[in-house]
């Protein structure tokens, strides 16, 4: 229990974070329109997350909404949304702690381009959110010759140009992924020593798949697990699938490489490309910490 | 190494009361019991476990709503069976809010994995209700059992009544009564390369685990691990589902359990050091780094 034992002790505990004060003001400056920095300051200890939407569906971001209940405990205690434009009306970036981008980028649309570079300038974590980001995803199969931008035919994950520090693949990636990402770079950002190295041990192997490439495919599971000797047909990558691509033939897995759409899930979830037994563990404490801090 | 038996609060021998499921069971009946008891209780809607498939002795992993399903799936088959293939589905057309789940210590990795890093399986961790670990030294694929039954044990594989790997032998029982031993050295070339690369013996992320070794023959080694595990064992006590002995006062005991898990885990970690020099300057991937 090393890592976990009193590292949740300030959240989990009565003394949770500070919840964002209320601010007094008299009913004449109320009226006064009120710029955005401003309410950012009054909760300095949250971190400064900006959604960041390229090349997506949005389904990440209902993803990130299907924590319900969850969802507004993270917004008031963890994360200050600073932009997001399917929610809020910040029209440009400010700087952030973390930004988190849905969508592959298309290299022939110049806006999107400069996008993702001023996401990079002005954030300090980047995170590539859902299959799209990370690999391509379904965006790995456009080649243009559409109404009414039929030039608009190349698209690259966002890490094919700039570096990117996190992934969370999926397609749709789950709620309880991001969740857990969101308390853990809370964590990484604001946590004291043994939080600070409990979220590392947690992110690492996300870190790691950011380091891993912006390809992935179905394949994956033949090139990295099957043909190294790991696969154990346990059968994990065939639930994670989202287009039950990955049938299990005497025990191991069949892909079928014309339904995969390219998301990763699969090969990430794969309890033999990470597992880091440290952290996997400890899955009982791990969850409680998770849970207690979004109590 | 100290490690090698995982955290546990408590480890018993056990067998379990119910004289139906203990006939077909492999060892105590300890799963298909605590499946059972569950069930009955409220505690699972159902449970993933490795049923009957197409071929004798190939497994194929099941949802079991009923105790006559759980009862069909006892006994252990020497092959994979990918339990954790239905763990999303299980939630989704079966519907169930409260899953139980059996498994090699390996699935037991799988599942635990989905539940802190769950990146395909969106909505699962929180509706696993019993996990039920099983011990596991090594699995073979389905081909590698019809060479061992067929070809070393010449037996027919349709005529097998019970496999078993115990006492430094690979088991075959007819159903005409007829035994047939194989040397485990014979069988080594035929397991899944997979296993090679394996850290766990006795299922350590399991609720509960259990397996044949450290106990007489018709009685189980259980070790009762998570806190969920604890409160679904003592129901199932309080419940009389199970006789139990005190771990010390068996035979062989926790002594061999423990001797078998350091073996497997040694043998394995050279393994994996092999691999990352297994090429010339260029090794083989390793999972756990
Ligand atoms: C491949 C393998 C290797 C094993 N190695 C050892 C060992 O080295 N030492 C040891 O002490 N015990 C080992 N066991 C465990 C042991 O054989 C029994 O499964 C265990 O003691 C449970 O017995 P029981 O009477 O409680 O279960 P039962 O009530 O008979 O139920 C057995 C349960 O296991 C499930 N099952 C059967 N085959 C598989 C499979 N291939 N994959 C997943 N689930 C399955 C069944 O669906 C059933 O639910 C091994 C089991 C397997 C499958
Ligand atoms: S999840 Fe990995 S180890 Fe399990 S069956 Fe699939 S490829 Fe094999
Ligand atoms: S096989 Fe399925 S899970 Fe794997 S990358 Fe393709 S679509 Fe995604
Ligand atoms: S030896 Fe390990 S990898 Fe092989 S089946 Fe058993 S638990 Fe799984």
């Amino acid at each position: 229990m090393g890592l976990l034992s009193n590292v949740f002790k300030r959240n989990t505990g009565d003394a949770t974070p500070q919840k964002p004060a209320v601010v007094k003001t008299d009913a004449a400056e109320q009226l006064k329109p009120k710029p955005m920095n401003k309410e950012v300051k009054i909760v300095a200890k949250k971190i400064e997350v900006g959604y960041v939407h390229m090349s997506g569906c949005t389904g990440c971001l209902v993803s990130f909404a299907d924590n319900y209940d969850k969802l507004f405990t993270i917004l008031d205690r963890y994360v200050e949304l600073c932009s997001c434009l399917a929610l809020i009306d910040a029209r440009h970036m400010d700087t952030m702690d973390i930004a988190i981008v849905e969508g592959s980028v298309c290299i022939q649309d110049k806006l999107s381009v400069d996008e993702i570079k001023e996401t990079r300038e002005k954030a300090g974590i980047v995170v590539a959110l859902g299959g799209c980001a990370c690999y391509g995803n379904i965006t790995r199969f456009c080649r243009g010759g559409q109404q009414n931008q039929p030039q608009l035919e190349s698209f690259v994950p966002i890490g094919d140009l700039i570096k990117v520090d996190l992934y969370i693949p999926g397609c749709a990636p789950t709620p309880q992924q991001i969740r857990n990402v969101c308390v853990m770079a809370y964590l990484l950002l604001r946590g004291d020593d043994k939080q600070k190295e409990l979220a590392t041990a947690y992110l690492t192997p996300l870190m790691k798949l950011a380091q891993g490439g912006t390809e992935a495919c179905g394949c994956d599971l033949m090139t990295n697990v099957i043909n190294q000797g790991l696969c154990m047909g346990c059968g994990s990558c065939s639930a994670s699938c989202p287009v039950r691509a990955i049938t299990m033939e005497y025990g191991k897995p069949n892909i079928e490489r014309d339904l995969c759409i390219k998301c990763g899930a699969c090969y990430a979830q794969c309890p033999r490309s990470f597992f880091n037994e440290a952290i996997i563990s400890q899955y009982e404490a791990i969850d409680d910490a998770v849970k207690g801090a979004l109590q | 190494m100290g490690t090698e038996l995982g955290n546990y609060k408590s480890v018993v021998s056990a067998r379990c009361t119910d004289k139906e499921i203990l006939k077909g069971a492999q060892d105590g009946g300890i799963v298909t019991q605590l499946f059972a008891f569950a069930l009955e209780s409220g505690i699972i809607d159902g449970a993933i476990v490795a049923g009957n498939g197409a071929e004798p002795w190939r497994p194929e992993p099941v949802v079991a709503t009923t105790r006559a399903e759980l009862l069909a799936a006892r006994g252990t088959k020497y092959n994979l069976s990918p339990n954790m293939s239905l763990i999303k589905e299980v939630t989704r057309s079966y519907g169930m809010d409260k899953v139980g789940i059996v498994g090699t210590p390996c699935q037991m990795q799988a599942l635990r994995k989905g539940q802190v890093y769950p990146i395909g399986l969106r909505d699962v961790g929180d509706k696993i209700a019993l996990a039920v670990g099983i011990f596991c030294m090594e699995n073979f694929p389905y081909q590698s059992i019809i060479q061992l039954v067929e070809d070393h044990a010449a037996m027919k594989m349709e005529s097998v009544k019970k496999m078993e790997i115990g006492k430094g032998k690979f088991w075959v029982y007819g159903k005409r009564g007829q035994v047939v031993q194989l040397p485990l050295k014979v069988t080594h070339k035929y397991e899944q390369p997979g296993c090679h690369v394996c850290l766990d013996y006795v299922a350590n992320l399991g609720d509960i685990s259990t397996g044949s070794v450290g106990s007489p023959d018709g009685w189980s080694t259980v070790f009762v691990r998570s806190r969920n595990g604890d409160s679904v064992w003592a129901k199932a006590i309080a419940a009389g589902c199970f006789e139990t002995q005190p771990m010390e006062k068996v035979k062989p005991g926790l002594e061999l359990v423990t001797k078998l898990a350091n073996e497997k885990i040694t043998k394995n970690k050279k393994t994996l050091e092999g691999r990352a020099t297994f090429g010339v300057g260029k090794g083989l991937r390793n999972p756990y780094l």
